[in-house]
């Protein structure tokens, strides 16, 4: 298989995160051998240059490969032409907390970024300065031409980043199961009609996994869990309470003015975030 | 198609139950019917119209079970406003409009239009229209017809009215009142005396023979006038072939105006509101499980309803009295409402002129004792021992009724609602941000059997519940869900008495519904239906969750200790690996054996730091050993990231038991003695069980299943398989 992730961008802020999120970034770019690429929106200064050297330090110890990049401008087009420009296949965004408890947002800058990048993104809710095992990572296994691509990248994130857990969660819409529940006649018929989605979804969603290379499925237990709720949604909430610590999701199909005002598949994600998401393109 | 065959076979065979048990529901229905739509100012026979259409109409089509429908007493506020503004032929006109609207609820599957009114608001506006019942006919009821303004004025009348009995200077008046008071009091006793001659008949029934037995003995025996004043009896019944030839005409005159449409939706409201209610309660009594289809019902009511207002009737709902009649007798399908339709048009064919000789009086002490029930001090006791906040939604919704109007008083009630929500979360955000969220997230756990978890997050009040429902309605009664709330920072009391309603029907048709995750929500009042919120300061008030109930009696069932306090004291869990990188917090419901040597408990831990910290809560089982074994860690194979991080531990292979190997996944470090430990029966013991992860540090054993809270059912299976476990070892 392609090494899906070649060049790993980062926006730098000089702010109080900025040493987490670096710290993040270097060693995903070590997991994964990638190049790690720093965009700073602003001047050059010597000064700056010594501050990032410095957080850099240990990881260029273990010969990670990185470029500092300064340019100045709105910070949203900076970042998205330097991403075109260096051929940065995965950005890497922190997401800003809400003070309400276990509740994260993500910032307008990040959210745009999000929805206009053209590479795989990954939002970070609690960057941390040392490292915390990805143990569970939770992949959408829509129906979808992209859901493929999204669970061989998840397999691959997982197995570089050694988590021990993999579920592939298929999301079943409502619309789907097409019987309303009105008395216990059709909710026989709703149950049984849902039992044989599951079982569709499931087969489905096993065959992509059929197809990933062996060596990616190794020490890593894989589920598959059918949920019926809103798309994109439910799976977030899925991530939450089953505590994963990643969520792998396609990146969205377009974004119209009515997906912003009517918010679905990944725009709920982005009001929401549960845990660190990444978006493959 | 033999089940098709079946089903016609069963229903003649159920056929006669179902006619006898027309029959008495049929008996109650004539009192009540002419009741009602006096009451309304409409005319006596409008009210047995009223249930001989609905009965035929939504027996055919509906698409409930056992129900019964007919005039209903909720719709007497809104009639007797819309026919004194409009005038009858208008208000004719404004039912069948709101037939009309009904039909289209049902066809917009608005049946969970209901869900919408929070319960203590309902509540308000139900007593606030017993209040207007009781108002107005607690003066003819003894005999002293008096028009006034508004019910407050009707109310304030009462004690005056009281005084003035023993003043009439009409005998026939005192009559009257004297045959009103007497049938109060046969509708408040009936109920206290037990004797199967008695019941026999329905209180309202003997009311009615009563009363024509009192007429005919004074005509026939002692051959005098009846002496109760002729006003006080009930008049124009007219004849089947009047009711024919003389069909009203209905005058859409008022159609362009304002009253005409706020007495139609005010009238769609209130019957909708009824019926639905109506409708879920009679299915909680149904003995054959079935589930009402409300929309299909709503479409039927609102055809019924049309048909009604053509003919003369009033408004047709499902009635929640009446139907529980009907189930209490044995009814088995529709076909008990249709016959219950066949025997009043009996009645009226045979018996129309004998019911002129009812006194008006008596009649109306059936709906005096209607409305009280409605407003008894009972139903504000019971929102009062809820809580504060919910008797003032009670009252504010109860006097806008009075004062302004229905469709004023509900709407102001959730106002209130809301705006005491708002106060209490000291939070609007909380509603805002989250009201169009999708906060419900549903699934089949695949492990350890298959039940569905539901997670709900951010807020559950009556704006959403809609969305719990739609999910809990999925779900077949006979299977195992678990509602876990962990997430909400919010539950609101009509959320809560919801809850229990599904508990209720679960219980009732052999599944099990149970609500985890509140016990850390606060309340106000010890009511189990208490609204309840995360709050940042532990309440003082002691209120169990139910879940904490039953713990309590599970621990009295099994002779165990409970208590649901905090416990820091947790130093015998330091010696487990699994917690070498958690921070444990504190336990809590802990329930333990006589001599403390099995504790099962909840507990509450955190794994990481600051802002990388999660905080975990699940149920574990801790069992003291008098003898020390190896340290050893078993966990169903695949399940590894709990013991991360003590990787490069191998899995110890347990030899003439590949299966065991397969599944389980062992580890410890001394491998010897881990070998010898798992004996044959050891193995067998975990191979014929379910999974749990299990632990020893030495001189204990630790269990649990999932990474949640366990629910009850779980609780016991832990704790049993705890018992035998130590049982096994200790051999």
């Amino acid at each position: 298989m392609l090494k899906p992730f070649n060049n790993i961008g980062i926006g730098v802020a000089f702010s109080p995160t900025l040493k987490a999120n670096i710290n993040e970034a270097s060693r995903l770019s070590l997991f994964f051998n990638c190049k790690l690429i720093l965009i700073h929106v602003g001047e050059q200064s010597r000064e700056k240059e010594r501050n990032l050297e410095n957080i850099l330090e240990p990881f260029i110890e273990k010969n990670l490969i990185y470029e500092l990049v300064f340019k100045t401008g709105d910070p949203v087009d900076v970042i998205l032409s330097t991403t075109d420009k260096k051929e940065i296949d995965l950005l890497i965004l922190g997401a800003v907390q809400r003070e309400n408890f276990l509740k994260y947002y993500v910032g307008s800058i990040a959210r745009k970024i999000t929805r206009q990048a053209k590479c795989s993104v990954l939002l970070l809710i609690k960057p941390a300065v040392d490292r915390i095992p990805c143990e569970h990572i939770v992949v959408n296994g829509l129906q979808d031409p992209k859901t493929k691509k999204t669970i061989t990248s998840a397999f691959y994130v997982g197995k570089k980043l050694g988590a021990k857990r993999l579920t592939v969660v298929e999301e079943i819409g409502q619309k789907q199961v097409a019987v309303k529940v009105d008395d216990y006649k059709s909710l026989r018929k709703a149950t049984i009609v849902k039992e044989r989605l599951s079982m569709r979804e499931d087969t489905r969603v096993k065959q992509i996994i059929e197809d990933i290379p062996e060596e990616y499925k190794e020490n890593i237990s894989i589920k598959t869990q059918p949920i019926f709720g809103k798309r994109g949604y439910s799976i977030g909430h899925y991530a939450q309470v089953a505590r994963a610590d990643l969520l792998v999701m396609n990146a969205a199909n377009k974004t119209t003015f009515w997906d912003r005002l009517f918010p679905h598949d990944i725009e709920h994600i982005l009001t929401e975030l549960p845990t660190d998401v990444l978006i493959i393109q | 198609m033999s089940p098709q065959k079946n089903n016609i076979k069963q229903f003649f065979k159920d056929l006669s139950q179902n006619i006898f048990s027309g029959f008495v529901v049929s008996l109650i229905a004539l009192p009540l019917g002419l009741g009602l739509a006096m009451a309304s100012d409409a005319p006596a026979i409008s009210g047995i119209i009223t249930a001989v259409i609905g009965g035929i109409l939504v027996s055919i089509l509906g698409g409930s079970y056992v129900t019964i429908t007919g005039p209903g007493n909720g719709l007497v506020g809104v009639l007797l406003v819309a026919i004194t503004t409009l005038g009858l032929n208008n208000a004719y006109a404004a039912i069948i409009c709101s037939g009309a609207l009904l039909i289209i609820l049902g066809f917009l599957r608005l049946g969970k239009l209901a869900d919408f009114f929070p319960s203590s608001a309902i509540q308000g506006m139900l007593a606030a229209i017993g209040l207007i019942i009781l108002g107005k006919q607690f003066h003819i009821m003894i005999g002293r017809k008096i028009v006034k303004n508004n019910t407050v004025d009707y109310l304030a009348e009462i004690p005056y009215a009281i005084e003035s009995i023993f003043y009439f200077k009409n005998m026939g008046q005192t009559y009257a009142a004297f045959a009103g008071l007497l049938s109060l009091a046969i509708m408040v006793l009936y109920p206290k005396i037990r004797n199967k001659y008695l019941q026999l008949l329905p209180a309202p029934m003997w009311i009615v023979l009563l009363s024509i037995g009192f007429s005919y003995y004074y005509e026939i025996i002692i051959q005098q006038p009846n002496p109760i004043d002729p006003n006080y009896m009930i008049s124009g019944i007219p004849g089947i072939n009047e009711i024919i030839a003389q069909l009203p005409s209905i005058n859409f005159g008022k159609v362009g105006e304002f009253s005409f449409w706020t007495s139609v939706f005010a009238l769609t409201l209130i019957a909708s509101i009824e019926s639905l209610l109506s409708i879920k309660a009679v299915d909680k009594l149904d003995a054959q499980k079935r589930r009402s289809n409300v929309n299909k019902d709503l479409k039927a009511l609102g055809l019924a309803t049309l048909g009604s207002g053509f003919l003369g009737g009033l408004n047709v709902v499902t009635v929640i009295a009446r139907s529980s009649v009907n189930v209490n007798n044995g009814a088995t399908n529709r076909s008990a409402n249709f016959f219950h339709a066949i025997f009043l048009i009996i009645f009226i064919v045979l018996f129309s002129t004998q019911l002129t000789r009812i006194p008006l009086s008596a009649l109306m002490a059936i709906l005096v004792f209607t409305g009280y029930k409605l407003a008894s001090p009972d139903v504000v006791k019971r929102i009062f021992s809820i809580g504060q906040e919910q008797l003032i939604i009670f009252f504010v919704t109860l006097f806008f009724t009075l004062g302004v109007g229905l469709i004023t008083g509900i709407a102001i009630g959730v106002l209130t609602t809301l705006i005491i929500h708002i106060i209490m979360n000291k939070s609007l955000g909380l509603f805002v941000r989250n009201l169009l969220k999708p906060n419900v997230l549903m699934f089949k756990e695949e492990e350890n059997g298959s039940n569905y978890y539901v997670s709900v997050k951010h807020f559950c009040s009556f704006l959403n519940f809609y969305k719990l429902k739609e999910k809990l309605n999925d779900v077949p009664e006979d299977k195992d869900i678990i509602v876990d709330f962990s997430l909400c920072e919010f539950v609101d009391h009509t959320v809560m008495e919801n809850l229990n309603n599904y508990q209720d029907l679960f219980a009732k048709r052999g599944g099990n519904f149970e609500v985890i995750g509140l016990d850390m929500h606060g309340t106000d009042s010890e009511h189990p239906f208490a609204l309840r919120r995360i709050l940042p300061i532990p309440s003082l008030l002691k209120n169990l969750t139910k879940r904490q109930t039953t713990i309590e009696e599970l621990s009295n069932d099994f002779s165990l200790k409970y208590s649901a306090e905090n416990d820091k004291n947790i130093s015998f869990l330091q010696g487990f690996l699994f917690f070498k990188t958690k921070q444990i917090d504190h336990i809590y419901n802990k329930l333990s054996s006589k001599n403390e040597s099995i504790n099962l408990f909840d507990i509450e831990f955190s794994e990481g730091e600051f802002i990388a910290k999660e905080v975990v809560r699940t149920t574990m089982l801790h069992i003291e050993l008098e003898e020390e074994i190896c340290t050893f860690t078993l966990d169903r194979e695949g399940f590894l990231e709990r013991i991360y991080s003590f990787a490069g531990f191998k899995d110890i292979p347990i030899q003439n038991h590949s299966d065991f190997s397969k599944r389980f996944y062992l580890l410890g470090e001394d491998s010897a003695a881990i070998k010898e430990f798992f004996t044959d029966d050891l193995v067998h013991f975990f191979e014929s069980n379910p999974y749990y992860h299990v632990e020893s540090n030495g001189c204990s054993l630790l269990l649990f299943g999932k990474e949640r809270l366990a629910s009850v059912k779980e609780i016991k299976a832990l704790f049993d398989f705890g018992k035998r476990l130590k049982k096994v070892v200790t051999n």
